[in-house]
């Protein structure tokens, strides 16, 4: 690991039109890190994720990534980068095959299929049932299995650092351990992750560092397996917080 | 005999309607932006066509040359400064923005061209004729239905195996998830909008061959453009042709029962689709 973070964020405020969702946020991720964003419904963490991600307006000196100011640089441009979002509730492309679904996002890489190191084959082994439904239309997979295609498309576009948005949300424990199983791989290669979750206990066991969120702001961060579950749970809902 | 002919140059009809249809299948169908300016696109350019083939001795295929160009421009000009500005979830907008297009085109095109009918000078190719067995076919509305078949089927090979095809239907079924995948939505809309537009390019000149144009025209190439996307069922481009030539059909067919019937025989065949299969006859089953 390097001194500099590949990605950090400096006082990133920002929301909806005139709605402000987000107070100051100071988040970094560190090369071959894994950090997880928990906190409650609306605490603002999927603003925050599409704040860096370009779909939202933040000034420019808000969101660094490998050393230089991009906040607000268009999505696909970030992608060109090399960010790649799974985003909450998965969000395919409808009226397309399984395989389509992953085109697409070889089509717009960062790298080519040959050169990145993930390749439709590569996936297909990781998870198998997607080969067998590879030319089925999206709308007929289950949820599990759409959740594995929209990992599969974020990662074809071959990312340094992968922004998962609550990819354990809705689906059965059983699936969620097998998507969880791949994160290993996924890191291995060189790729940083971002998790976005509402488990707790997910998300301490996934992560090196751990950040809580409450109402647009961190209100606790630290290394996982320190953080205490009494702290974690004050940070989450409020409670020493004075209900500001 | 009578009906089969009906039905016969009611096909031939039907490829004229489906080359103003497919332009509003890519734009409608797939990205589902409601160009009301559509047909009055496609008016200006034919009577930039005719008002070039009054100067300068282009022939037939010299216009397609110079007026398919101009038409591409004009397409990506238009999703540039308009339509991405206005494209999103709701629809409503970039119906607002093209109403007054629509407006101001026919306005611009009266002051400009005046109300008269224009079309291209008549040349052999509009006139000639053969003959298959009773029936008499018209040599240009043969070329029409052709092109219109070969537009039809590379239109659709676009969508479905190219790069740009894929991103297309990506950026229609989620722009911010196609963002996210790395398509340029803007980007890609301006380059679909400039294809459909210039597909109307050619329309417009084979519109002014085989008959003629005048300012006020637009809003029922409009309405025969609608009529044969949703016949023929959103999201599908060979459903268009087919639309196209069931109006194209009705209308014939309705013509010979009485020759007041016909347009109003297209619209009602259109009203029975919307009745019986609202989603049109090549919509994929859900």
């Amino acid at each position: 690991m390097t001194d500099t973070p590949i990605l950090s964020t400096h006082g990133l405020t920002g929301g909806y039109g005139d709605f402000q969702a987000l107070f100051g946020i100071d988040l970094h991720l560190m090369p071959g890190e894994v950090i997880s964003l928990i906190g409650a419904n609306g605490a603002g963490k999927s603003t925050f994720l599409k704040s860096i991600f370009g779909l939202l307006p933040v000034d420019r000196e808000m969101v660094r990534y490998e050393g230089a100011a991009v906040g607000g640089t268009p999505a696909h441009k970030m992608v060109g980068r090399g960010l790649a979002m799974v985003p909450e509730g998965r969000r395919l492309f409808v009226g397309m095959t399984v395989e389509e679904n992953m085109r697409v996002a070889i089509d717009h890489a960062r790298l080519s299929e040959s050169e990145g190191q993930w390749t439709r084959n590569r996936l297909f082994e990781l998870f198998p049932i997607l080969g067998e439904k590879r030319n089925q239309p999206i709308e007929d997979l289950s949820g599990g299995q759409q959740q594995m295609v929209a990992i599969s498309r974020a990662l074809l576009c071959q990312p340094k650092v992968l922004l998962c948005d609550e990819i354990s949300l809705g689906l059965a424990p059983k699936v969620i351990r097998e998507i969880y199983a791949v994160l290993p791989e996924i890191l291995s290669g060189g790729t940083s992750i971002v998790l976005v979750e509402q488990d707790v206990t997910l998300a301490r066991e996934a992560s090196n560092r751990l950040y809580c969120m409450l109402e647009g702001r961190i209100t606790l961060t630290g290394n996982s397996n320190e953080i205490s579950r009494d702290d974690i749970a004050a940070a989450y809902f409020g409670a020493s917080n004075a209900m500001a | 005999m009578q009906w089969l002919d009906a039905i016969v140059q009611g096909v031939l009809l039907g490829g004229m309607y489906a080359q103003y249809a497919l332009g509003m299948a890519l734009m409608f169908g797939v990205m589902r932006i409601v160009n009301i300016a559509h047909g009055d696109v496609m008016i200006l350019l034919s009577l930039i066509a005719v008002s070039l083939a009054g100067v300068l001795p282009l022939g037939n295929v010299g216009l397609v040359l110079v007026i398919v160009p101009i038409a591409v421009g004009l397409g990506w000009l238009l999703q540039k400064f308009i339509l991405n500005r206005v494209v999103g979830a709701d629809p409503l907008p970039s119906l607002i923005a093209t109403f007054g297009l629509s407006i101001a085109l026919q306005n611009l095109m009266l002051e400009i061209w005046s109300a008269d009918t224009r079309s291209l000078p008549n040349s052999d190719i509009a006139s000639a004729s053969f003959q298959i067995g009773p029936i008499y076919l018209g040599l240009l509305p043969v070329i029409v239905l052709l092109c219109a078949f070969c537009l039809t089927g590379g239109l659709d090979a676009v969508l479905r195996y190219t790069r740009f095809g894929r991103g297309l239907r990506a950026a229609a079924a989620d722009t911010e998830a196609a963002a996210m995948t790395g398509v340029d939505p803007k980007r890609i809309y301006a380059t679909a909008t400039a294809i459909a537009v210039g597909i109307l390019g050619l329309a417009a000149i084979f519109a002014a061959l085989r008959a003629t144009v005048s300012p006020s025209d637009g809003s029922a190439q409009l309405i025969y453009a609608f009529e044969a996307v949703i016949i023929g069922g959103m999201g599908s481009v060979w459903g268009a042709f087919i639309g196209s030539m069931v109006l194209g059909v009705a209308q014939a067919v309705g013509l010979r029962i009485d020759p007041g019937l016909g347009i109003l025989f297209g619209h009602l065949v259109f009203l029975l689709v919307l009745a019986t299969r609202p989603e049109g006859i090549m919509a994929r089953k859900k």
